[in-house]
């Protein structure tokens, strides 16, 4: 690595930046072309309030995203973040009966979250474990503990002030949620894009062998990216606690697939080694705006699904499909 | 020869099988009569099959995490002919069962050779997309028993020598991959291209098609399992069997099939599904909540992994020691 690196902190190579560029801002024209459908397509689109509801969803999927684009750039993937999320708001919904206080129920789902995540990090770091059939079996775990804890039952019953976490809103229409997913985006930016920390996460994905013997902690940058995610989970539990207002052991159901999607769609290789924060904040969007476009129209939501589901495979066959008919 | 077989991961999951069950029958004798391991043996038929297809593809480097959906999609499809079409044969319902299985495995199968897009991706996909597909298929409505034709929910039920039919499909699916991967080039192929596939071009394997082959049976398998599901619990819904591919890669990694690819055998896949269904079964009897059965897969995928990986390393060769010791790390 030499000193060009400094200057195009996204990529290693020139031409790949180059394509890389254009897939955020295709994404980005992607974004804007679906707003301005929304807006002719249903005249409650072009509404602040609305707007602003639409956000919700994808606050707390993207929050998640963020850590699983830089834990997908190093070449691993969690498919037990949504189990993260049902174990950490089972949790917080557990500790109801001794009355904690609000800042007691926050540190539980987050602490929660951490544990999940460093279990995660060991098996996979520790024991040298294929990080796929780890988080696949952690996933049934994680949901298993809850459904043991809840049955067929839920926790409801959190302080009211509890609730702002989900519903508060900062100043006018910008929710709490929101700007907490503007300050992680920027707090993720700088992480990936601005510190030593995100260029050893860059070269772990590119390179596992050649990080290593070039002084890269590998083991230890891989655990705490999984530490990293589980803490993620948790903030995302946390919001979505607040906003439903109660907990069941499906809660977040299926989410891991949805927040993979976004962070491929984000333009991050789901092989490793190379993506950007940006183009996961865009992907949010993106996938937010279509899920309330759609909802407007009144499609149910397995609909949608299968929307995304077309979406994750296309995204990544669409330019393999264009490399093949160029070469 | 004979140590080998007994440290092989198969005797070892037959001694724990063993234990199992007469752990359980030192408490309750009543779990081990034959008419109850029928039923034990009925109940897993269907993890058994699709264990078979999944470890095939789990063989060749892959995973497929839509047998589920597919099984759920298919089930729907003969559930829908069955009440249009009353009068429709047995026969002709499987044979459908069978070519709408493998043409949603083949398509898993064209993505993953054709695009080499990575099959956790591929699958997460159609998962959601066969899932979705049955909700505009069936308007989310659910087809109930009293709709269906007395011979369509009959079938798996049939009794031949004392078995439910059920149980002879999974008994004959189990003998006839036993055979395909060890007496055909293709069986040797999944080893050959799941243990290194540079080596398996070089030998003039197609990598990309036999990874398309697994699926396309691993399809197939769940296309059949859709059939006798449906059939079986006679009521077919977009929920049905939602999270079962889950518990049949718990089976395959039970059964000592190496995530990685190249390493394990079908034998393994039949015992790990088996030692899944003898839980499943015993929770009630044993007075367990069901509850419980989601965290003990999934703590029985942890274990069964972290085990994989101790005993495929002491098996390598070391030539590099130090190298490679730090490149574990």
């Amino acid at each position: 690595m030499n000193e060009t690196v400094r200057s195009i902190p996204d990529r290693l190579e020139n031409p790949a930046l180059k394509a890389f560029k254009s897939w955020e801002t295709l994404l980005l024209a992607v974004a804007i072309a679906i707003f301005i459908t929304n807006s002719f397509l249903s005249p409650y689109f072009l509404n602040a309030w609305n707007l602003s509801d639409a956000t919700f969803n994808f606050t707390e999927k993207a929050m998640i995203a963020f850590a699983m684009a830089l834990l997908i750039v190093a070449g691993e993937i969690d498919l037990s973040v949504a189990s993260i999320i049902a174990l950490a708001s089972t949790a917080m919904g557990w500790s109801l009966q001794f009355d904690p206080s609000v800042v007691t129920l926050v540190l539980i789902g987050l602490g929660t979250g951490l544990l999940c995540g460093a279990f995660n990090g060991a098996l996979v770091t520790g024991l040298g474990l294929p990080s796929i059939v780890v988080t696949i079996g952690t996933m049934s775990l994680f949901r298993g503990i809850s459904y043991i804890v809840l049955g067929d039952q839920g926790y409801r019953g959190y302080p009211s002030e509890f609730s702002f976490f989900g519903q508060g809103y900062v100043w006018w229409v910008i929710s709490f949620e929101f700007a907490l997913f503007a300050a992680l985006a920027v707090i993720y930016y700088v992480l990936l894009h601005r510190t030593n920390f995100g260029r050893t996460v860059y070269a772990i994905g590119n390179n596992p062998t050649g990080a290593l013997f070039s002084g890269i902690r590998v083991a230890r940058v891989k655990f705490i990216l999984f530490l990293l995610t589980g803490l993620m989970a948790g903030v995302a539990a946390v919001c979505l606690t607040a906003r439903l207002g109660s907990t069941r052991p499906t809660i977040a159901l299926g989410w891991e697939l949805e927040i993979v999607t976004m962070v491929v769609l984000g333009g991050v290789n789901i092989l490793g080694g190379s993506g950007s924060i940006p183009g996961v904040v865009i992907a949010a969007f993106v996938m937010g705006l279509v899920t309330f476009g759609l909802g407007l129209l009144n499609v149910p939501g397995i609909v949608m699904s299968i929307f995304i589901g077309a979406l994750l495979i296309g995204v990544i066959a669409l330019p393999r499909l264009w490399a093949m008919r160029r070469g | 020869m004979i140590l080998r077989i007994l440290k092989s991961r198969e005797a070892l999951l037959i001694a724990v099988i063993a234990a199992l069950l007469a752990l359980i029958a030192s408490r309750f004798p009543a779990f081990i009569e034959p008419t109850n391991l029928v039923n034990v043996l009925t109940d897993t038929s269907p993890l058994i099959i699709l264990a078979l297809g999944q470890a095939i593809v789990i063989l060749t480097r892959c995973i497929d995490l839509s047998v589920a959906a597919n099984l759920a999609l298919v089930g729907m499809v003969c559930a829908m002919l069955n009440v249009a079409v009353p009068g429709l044969p047995i026969p002709l319902i499987i044979l459908i069962a069978l070519g709408l299985g493998a043409i949603l495995g083949a398509f898993n199968g064209i993505l993953v050779w054709k695009l080499g897009i990575p099959p956790i991706v591929v699958t997460l996909g159609t998962l959601t997309i066969y899932r979705g597909l049955i909700f505009v298929i069936s308007d989310g409505a659910w087809v109930n028993a009293h709709e269906m034709s007395a011979s369509f929910t009959g079938f798996p039920r049939a009794e031949i020598l004392g078995l439910p039919i059920l149980a002879w499909l999974a008994i004959l699916a189990s003998i006839a991959f036993l055979i395909i991967i060890a007496r055909t080039p293709l069986g040797r192929a999944f080893y050959a291209v799941g243990g290194n596939p540079h080596a398996a071009v070089y030998t003039g394997i197609n990598v990309g098609k036999t990874q398309f082959w697994a699926f396309v049976l691993s399809g197939t398998l769940a296309g059949l399992t859709g059939y006798l599901w449906v059939a079986r619990y006679s009521v077919a819904y977009v929920d049905i069997a939602r999270g079962f591919e889950l518990e049949v890669v718990a089976a395959c990694v039970i059964g000592g099939i190496a995530i990685a690819g190249g390493a394990g055998s079908i034998l393994g896949a039949i015992l790990g599904a088996l030692f899944l269904g003898i839980i499943k079964n015993a929770l009630p009897v044993v007075g367990i909540s069901p509850f419980w059965q989601l965290a003990i897969s999934g703590a029985a995928i942890v274990i069964a992994v972290a085990f994989n990986a101790r005993a495929g390393r002491a098996k390598g060769r070391v030539i590099l020691k130090r190298a490679e010791a730090e490149a574990l790390t």
